[in-house]
């Protein structure tokens, strides 16, 4: 059975606070769409289990629809659907 | 039950097989080994998921023997650097409870959370630190808490995976006598065989035997096995900084291929030898021993040792000691597979000599005068700019970059 997401890395607009806090602003994937992250819901380190691997969990609201943005040793990913084309 | 301590045992369920299968969820659920490479004479499993385990793969096992027990295997090689980074965050998780966070090797820690009363009782926190270590980081622990580190290492390995055992002070005769003393920490397979002779098969039976004829059989050791199996064993956990002094400096490999004359495994000790020099330099201490550790081909391993008349820290003398014992005590009844080198009984290089009579240290003084300018050489130039002439050529040592793991010590008292 094919895996029904992918990891996949994206380009991120980072805000960096004065206490270092990071709130991601927007994210650009390879094809070079770019989504505005409406607003930023919670922050906290967990498992990314549909793709595999770990790291700061953002989870974002985008075009009204929440979703999770990963970052893990500076980069940063989201988990993909995949489309059975 | 004020004085009793909480001591939690952490131990990642099969670590490395389990950070390979949250890494690509397409494996899970299926039979995963994550093996050393064949080429490199490091082909054996080095940790399997549950699936292949019940397929009867062991740690240890030759790959083609584990593909031939269990035929859809899944071969993974190993990537230390993700497990090396998933042992420190889960270490980072430890550490939210308690600073006493003692690791042993890669994947178990002890925790000592008796001071830690604002986050609940021991098996409070361990259940907290169950949760988090699956939601953040995607893997399993097993946890044994106890009032001491070694029924809290045993309970660890009761329930697996995802499970907590806790042995307290009134339940521990019924659940910890039973089980075979060879699962006591630091009984190992010649241990376990002399109590044996004697008789004595489960840790209730060491627990009943007295002191004193542990002690005879054992040594020290018998006594302290002793107080393990009777749950008064007081030794500490460490604090996470804690480094352990330096007990003896040393270095080995497994050849490329089997070593056929004294005079291969002479060249790899020299080779070895030129590292253990180093180190001992840069901790400034000398060696008043050395240690040989050999494996044969067919994967038995003897070790020797002998003192020194003198202190040192030359890689010819280390290497000269080390193939005078090999020479003496070694039976070459099977090719050489893999040699270890050591400087033991270590000293600080300043404190006072006490010199023989029968050494001539003028030469010796010369040749450390001589070693100091390899030294320098090499580091200004690297560490292949200058080298003994009969180490040109094939080594039968594998090129550098091999990773470097702390293995499991000795507990603290």
């Amino acid at each position: 059975m094919e895996p029904q997401f992918h990891k996949v890395v994206v380009k991120v607009l980072v805000s960096i606070a004065a206490d270092r806090t990071k709130t991601p602003l927007s994210l650009t994937f390879e094809d070079g769409k770019e989504y505005v992250i409406d607003r930023v819901r919670g922050r906290q380190r967990a498992a990314a289990t549909k793709v595999g691997g770990t790291g700061i969990r953002y989870t974002i609201i985008v075009g009204g629809r929440q979703t999770y943005l990963f970052e893990d040793e500076d980069e940063w990913f989201v988990e993909a659907k995949n489309l059975h084309v | 039950m004020a004085n009793t301590r909480a001591i939690l045992h952490s131990d990642m369920n099969s670590f490395y097989a389990s950070v390979e299968m949250m890494l690509n969820p397409a494996l899970k659920g299926k039979p995963v080994a994550v093996c050393g490479s064949t080429e490199e004479r490091h082909g054996i499993v080095l940790a399997k998921s549950d699936l292949a385990k019940k397929a009867g793969v062991k740690t240890g096992m030759v790959n083609w023997e584990a593909r031939r027990l269990c035929p859809g295997l899944i071969v993974v090689p190993p990537q230390y650097d993700q497990y090396l980074k998933y042992s420190k965050l889960a270490h980072d998780i430890y550490q939210r409870y308690t600073n006493l966070v003692e690791p042993f090797g890669m994947d178990e820690c002890w925790l000592d959370v008796t001071g830690s009363g604002v986050y609940g009782s021991g098996m409070e926190i361990a259940q907290a630190i169950r949760q988090t270590t699956k939601d953040e980081l995607g893997l399993t622990v097993s946890i044994g808490v106890s009032f001491n580190k070694i029924f809290a290492k045993l309970g660890s390995d009761m329930k697996k995976p995802d499970a907590i055992t806790e042995i307290r002070e009134h339940d521990f005769k019924e659940r910890i006598w039973p089980l075979d003393a060879s699962e006591l920490l630091y009984v190992g397979r010649a241990t376990d065989a002399k109590l044996a002779k004697y008789g004595i098969r489960t840790i209730g039976d060491l627990a009943n035997t007295s002191p004193d004829t542990l002690r005879y059989m054992l040594g020290v050791n018998g006594l302290k096995l002793w107080h393990y199996a009777n749950g008064t064993d007081t030794s500490r956990v460490m604090p996470y900084d804690y480094v352990s002094p330096v007990k003896s400096v040393g270095h080995g490999v497994t050849c490329t291929a089997d070593l056929l004359t004294p005079e291969e495994v002479y060249r790899v000790m020299l080779e070895l030898s030129q590292d253990v020099g180093h180190r001992l330099r840069v901790h400034e201490l000398m060696a008043c021993g050395v240690q040989i550790y050999i494996r044969s081909n067919d994967l038995y391993g003897c070790q020797f040792q002998c003192k020194l008349p003198f202190r040192t820290q030359l890689p010819h003398e280390i290497a000269n000691a080390g193939f005078k014992l090999f020479t003496e005590k070694y039976k070459w009844n099977d090719h050489v597979r893999a040699v270890t080198i050591r400087g033991i009984d270590l000293v600080p290089k300043k404190e006072a000599e006490q010199l023989s009579m029968f050494v001539d240290t003028q030469k010796r003084d010369r040749r450390a005068r001589l070693e100091d300018a390899i030294e320098d050489i090499r580091r200004r130039f690297g560490k292949h700019a200058l080298t003994y002439g009969c180490l040109m050529g094939d080594l039968k040592i594998p090129d550098d970059g091999r990773h470097i793991v702390t293995m499991p010590g000795l507990m603290y008292q």
